[in-house]
């Protein structure tokens, strides 16, 4: 008797086991959550049905004219609040549509580093990191992407460059709600930075540090 | 007179007392291998309703984390892209294939996607993204190598003591802030050590065990 129960329960584990696999086994069903005790409160989370709206989004858009919480930009002496009309937050000359020629912030060494790292993240996979157009995207079928050293972007002013990157341009999309409006001008500085390094010609390079340039000495700036 | 119990059963005892020992030592070792979320959570890989690969977009493409999931270092909460991001590409890339259906739609109609969240901690778990991120604990930790699945999936528990096991000992886990969202950096023991107990000196990192940083 003693063995047959023990046969029947060893064939008991086995089936359970056959049944729910082992520790870490994929499952497409989500987790049971077995004592669920205050695990989901009826509490606001991003990203998520809610009823209460018509559109069941607990995540709402902005609504139209309307400007969210948050403090200031120093510019300097000066405050820059999102709602002003300041080259700041549009990249145009206050109380005109004329783009402004210069960034309205200070370049620093600190703000030209932040541009590269966020150059890195939103714009290197369509421009490329040299800023040539042929990023990634453009092996898998991205067939128009503009070149950043095109003579007619190296001659468009900072604000237009930073208008582009908040609201887009043709098949650019817009990247205004991805990007603060400090990195934006960031991305614009290093972008000029970029621009720079391919117009520049080996007499720009300080002259002790020329030498140290490999196979330059003679040939031309661009290749 | 004949016995009234026969002789068998005087091994009825230890009979029963190795079954009773037998039930209850694979009955344990069932529940706490079973009905922990190690088995009840690691591996969950919902069906989601566009075929989104992480393998081939921050894989192969390679890109960011922050591309997509702008918010991670700003907010407590790691967005899931609006379909205009997607549309960035894709309005060139595959453009009318038939899998971006619901990314087109979502764009012209302001209907959301509805992607099946993954991870998730009980709601009186005060999770922070940004906190984390920004102090050098990269998504690998909690997330696994999410840049090679093409499906992603639960890799790690999220029980409590996931997180206070690291809470007890950040230097183990913490590295550089520019690594961060580089998950596929392999970092050598003794290098981690030393590595981490700068950073946690440097940036005076804390244990952070009380109740109060988790649960409010
Ligand atoms: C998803 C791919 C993609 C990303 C990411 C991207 N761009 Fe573009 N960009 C394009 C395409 C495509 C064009 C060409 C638009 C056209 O000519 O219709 C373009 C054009 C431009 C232009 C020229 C616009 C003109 O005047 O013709 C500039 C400047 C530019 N991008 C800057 C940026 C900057 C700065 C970033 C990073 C914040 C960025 N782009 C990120 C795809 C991209
Ligand atoms: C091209 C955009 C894009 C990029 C780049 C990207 N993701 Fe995602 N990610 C998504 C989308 C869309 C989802 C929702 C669908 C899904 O779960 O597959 C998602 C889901 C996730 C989830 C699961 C969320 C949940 O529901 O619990 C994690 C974790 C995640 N991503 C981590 C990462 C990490 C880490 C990286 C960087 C290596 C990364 N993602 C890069 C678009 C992106
Ligand atoms: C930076 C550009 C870029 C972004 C942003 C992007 N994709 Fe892609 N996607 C690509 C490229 C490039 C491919 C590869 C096309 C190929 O293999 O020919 C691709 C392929 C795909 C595929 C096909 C995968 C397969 O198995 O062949 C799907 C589905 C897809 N993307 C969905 C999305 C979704 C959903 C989003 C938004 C969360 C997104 N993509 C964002 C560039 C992008
Ligand atoms: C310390 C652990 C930890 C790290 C590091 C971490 N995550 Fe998460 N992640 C979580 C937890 C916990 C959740 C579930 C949060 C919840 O329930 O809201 C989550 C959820 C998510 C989600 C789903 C949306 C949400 O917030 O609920 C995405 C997307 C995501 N993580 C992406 C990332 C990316 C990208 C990184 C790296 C930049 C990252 N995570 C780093 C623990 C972590
Ligand atoms: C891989 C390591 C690691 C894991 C796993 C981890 N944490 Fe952390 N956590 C940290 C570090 C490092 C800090 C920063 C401490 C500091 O700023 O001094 C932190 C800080 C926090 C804070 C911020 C407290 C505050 O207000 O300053 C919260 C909340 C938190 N963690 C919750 C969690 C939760 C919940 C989990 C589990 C889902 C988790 N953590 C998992 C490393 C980790
Ligand atoms: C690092 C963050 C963190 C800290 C610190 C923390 N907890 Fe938790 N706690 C969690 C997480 C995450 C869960 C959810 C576990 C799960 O879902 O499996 C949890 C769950 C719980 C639960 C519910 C368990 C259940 O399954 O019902 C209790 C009770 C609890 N914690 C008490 C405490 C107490 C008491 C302390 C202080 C000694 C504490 N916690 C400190 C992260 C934390």
């Amino acid at each position: 008797m003693m063995r047959y129960f023990l046969l029947f329960w060893l064939l008991l584990c086995v089936t359970v086991v056959a049944i729910a696999g082992f520790r870490g086994s994929t499952s497409r069903k989500p987790p049971i959550e077995i004592f669920p005790d205050m695990d989901r409160q009826p509490k606001l989370r991003p990203q998520t049905t809610f009823d209460f709206f018509p559109d069941n989004r607990s995540s709402r858009a902005q609504v139209p004219g309307t400007i969210a919480y948050t403090k200031g930009t120093k510019l300097g002496e000066q405050e820059v609040y999102p709602f002003q009309d300041h080259p700041f937050n549009t990249g145009r000359q206050a109380g005109s549509t004329n783009y402004v020629e210069t960034l309205p912030v200070a370049v620093t060494e600190q703000l030209m580093a932040r541009g590269q790292e966020r150059y890195a993240i939103t714009c290197l996979p369509c421009h490329g990191a040299s800023g040539d157009g042929k990023g990634i995207t453009t092996k898998f079928g991205m067939t128009i992407v503009a070149n950043l050293h095109d003579q007619r972007i190296v001659r468009q002013t900072d604000g237009e460059l930073f208008d582009i990157i908040t609201h887009g341009k043709g098949l650019m999309g817009s990247y205004g709600d991805k990007i603060d409006v400090n990195d934006r001008w960031a991305i614009v500085s290093y972008v000029r930075a970029l621009q720079l390094a391919r117009l520049g010609a080996p007499e720009d390079v300080p002259a002790d540090l020329r030498a140290k340039l490999p196979g330059l000495s003679a040939a031309p700036a661009q290749k | 007179m004949s016995d009234i119990f026969p002789k068998w059963t005087n091994r009825l005892p230890l009979k029963i007392a190795i079954g009773a020992l037998v039930v209850a030592g694979t009955l344990t070792a069932g529940i706490t291998y079973y009905l922990t979320p190690a088995y009840g959570r690691v591996g969950y890989q919902p069906i989601q309703p566009v075929p989104f690969s992480h393998e081939i977009h921050a894989g192969q493409l390679g890109i960011d984390c922050r591309y997509c999931h702008d918010a991670v270092e700003k907010s407590w909460f790691s967005n899931i892209p609006s379909a205009t991001t997607c549309l960035n590409c894709h309005n060139q890339v595959l453009k009318d294939d038939s899998r971006l259906e619901l990314i087109r739609d979502s764009a012209k109609t302001g209907k959301p996607v509805p992607w099946v969240q993954i991870h998730k901690v009980p709601d009186y778990v005060y999770f922070n993204h940004a906190v984390h991120v920004n102090r050098g604990v990269s998504c690998v930790e909690c997330h696994g190598k999410v840049n090679h699945m093409d499906e992603v999936r639960q890799e790690k528990s999220f029980t409590m003591s996931f997180c206070l096991d690291c809470h007890r000992d950040p230097a183990q886990h913490i590295r550089h802030p520019k690594d961060v969202y580089n998950l596929d950096l392999e970092i050598s023991p003794e290098e981690q050590k030393k590595m981490g107990t700068k950073f946690v000196h440097d940036w005076n990192v804390q244990s952070l065990q009380n109740c109060s940083a988790c649960h409010r």
